[in-house]
């Protein structure tokens, strides 16, 4: 990420100069008070927003220049999980899950296989035929979640996964995050504004405020933060 | 087999989405249904009042009348030009003799008078009757026979058939007006319908974005579901155009009011215009769900 800012079209500055470079397979928490530019900054990630200046390289892929039309392809390397779940109200566990592999034209056979692993390995293979209003919070984060790594992406965006979530099951859902950070070397970049969670974890810590960045903690040096 | 299988996969979400959404879908099968049976109406009518306009019209003849003393020279010069006339679409000849045989055949105290008339003091004419293609330039046709060489006289009730054909005309474009207008604005409302069931479902093509899925894969599945809502919204109105216009026929013997208004044959006709109906349900369908999509769709 390099020299990056960001202006909405009502003139609001939301990110400014922003220099950052994260390596494959980095755990780091994106934290910041309301207004430092946080979702900006992962909207632009998963090119929900473009950046008016400079260059967001993701996975290979250059995202501010990337076609509307052809977002998808930028959609299929990353998985997306997010604070209010966004699952499918009318497709099951398993089917919300399967939607995922199947837009990108994999075959039902090894569909089934991948999502049968995903769903255990999250712990909700028995839920598999309930429908997203039939499940916890909890639950319905770790359907999010299956959802956005089925596809084995290289990165794994959460926008405050545990936003909705208490603390048990916000521990819950972190050991599920590191799980699949250490098993398939998923690059893992979280925004929260839990601070307990991100002092537990001992992970890279980047501070925003006002849209810049203000520090950049190495792995297992962040002490405390007043947000 | 990738494209294959993308197509197999939207049809399966098509359908399960119907399903599903079964309120949002009873609410377009209503509209598509309702507004279908006023255009299947508007059809029918339209179709019978163009039947019944052009039967009669088939039926004006121009009647030319030849000098008692043609010659089968100047006989074969008119049919010459009959021939070459535009307007002309088949003709139809009689001698004097074959006019008097006619006459005779339909009255028997005609008969007994004309029995008395031989070849050489036959009074009546040699005819041509002559059929037109465009009715609207009968008039024209008619002085244009009566300038040929050998032509005594002309009829075609003047007047009279140009006054019906007026009014044959402006019937036939107001009922035709009012078919497309009614089509135009029910097509309007059967889109407005599916776009708003589908602006309800906004968080989901935004989801399906999310996951990965390309323009086209979000795309497919909501215009087949359009496609079905449209087939399954005919089908009433189908049943009432096959039952209902059969039924009616059968009910007025074919005619309505008077013998001349004569009822177009229910086969092949109701099946004609059911096939137009499903046509436009799907076609409708199809418009309605992809337009809103498209919104809903960065492209």
């Amino acid at each position: 990420m390099k020299n990056v800012y960001k202006t909405y079209p009502n003139g609001v500055g939301a990110i400014f100069n922003l220099n950052l470079s994260i390596d494959r397979g980095d755990f780091v928490f994106i934290i910041g008070g309301s207004g430092s530019g946080k979702s900006t900054l992962i909207k632009m990630l998963y090119r929900e927003e473009k950046p008016s200046r400079g260059e967001i390289i993701l996975g290979g892929v250059n995202v501010g220049k990337l076609r509307n039309s052809k977002v998808y392809k930028l959609r299929r390397l990353i998985g997306v999980v997010f604070q209010d779940y966004k699952l499918l109200p009318k497709l099951t566990v398993y089917e919300n899950v399967a939607f995922a592999l199947e837009v990108t034209g994999v075959d039902s056979k090894e569909i089934r296989k991948r999502v049968i692993d995903v769903l255990t390995k999250v712990g909700l293979k028995h839920k598999a035929k309930e429908y997203p209003d039939k499940l916890s919070g909890g639950e319905q984060q770790r359907v999010a979640i299956a959802r956005a790594v089925v596809n084995r992406p290289k990165i794994l965006i959460c926008d405050e996964p545990t936003g909705n979530l208490d603390s048990k099951i916000s521990m819950e859902i972190m050991d599920i995050l590191e799980k699949i950070n250490k098993d398939f070397g998923t690059t893992v970049l979280m925004v929260t504004h839990d601070i307990d969670i991100v002092k537990q974890m001992k992970k890279r810590v980047l501070l925003l405020k006002e849209g810049r960045l203000e520090k950049d903690y190495k792995k297992g040096s962040f002490v405390d933060e007043k947000l | 087999m990738k494209s294959c299988r993308t197509f197999v996969r939207s049809f399966r979400d098509a359908f399960r989405s119907v399903i599903r959404n079964f309120s949002l879908s009873l609410a377009s099968i209503t509209c598509i249904a309702i507004t279908l049976i006023i255009i299947a109406a508007a059809l029918l009518m339209s179709d019978n009042v163009k039947n019944f306009t052009d039967e009669i019209e088939k039926d004006v003849t121009v009647v030319a009348f030849l000098d008692s003393d043609v010659t089968n020279e100047k006989r074969d010069n008119f049919e010459m030009f009959l021939k070459k006339n535009s307007n002309v679409e088949l003709f139809d000849y009689k001698s004097k003799a074959d006019v008097k045989e006619d006459m005779q055949k339909e009255n028997e105290t005609f008969s007994s008078i004309l029995a008395e008339w031989d070849d050489a003091n036959n009074p009546l004419k040699d005819t041509y009757t002559i059929k037109v293609h465009d009715v609207k330039k009968i008039g024209n046709t008619a002085k244009d026979i009566e300038k040929q060489d050998g032509v005594n006289s002309v009829q075609y009730g003047e007047g009279l058939v140009e006054k019906l054909v007026g009014v044959f005309d402006a019937i036939e474009k107001i009922t035709f007006c009012a078919a497309i207008a009614l089509i135009i604005v029910t097509v309007f409302l059967i889109i407005n319908t599916i776009k708003l069931t589908i602006f309800s479902r906004k968080r989901e093509i935004g989801i399906m974005r999310l996951v990965g899925a390309s323009n086209s894969r979000i795309k497919l599945p909501f215009v087949i579901e359009g496609i079905i809502l449209g087939m399954i919204g005919s089908i009433i109105p189908i049943l009432i155009v096959v039952l209902g216009y059969t039924t009616m026929y059968d009910y007025f013997g074919g005619i309505l009011f008077s013998p001349v208004i004569k009822l177009i044959t229910p086969m092949p006709f109701v099946v004609n215009t059911s096939i137009i109906i499903l046509l436009i349900g799907m076609i409708v369908g199809m418009l309605g769900s992809s337009r809103a999509v498209r919104r809903y769709i960065k492209v």
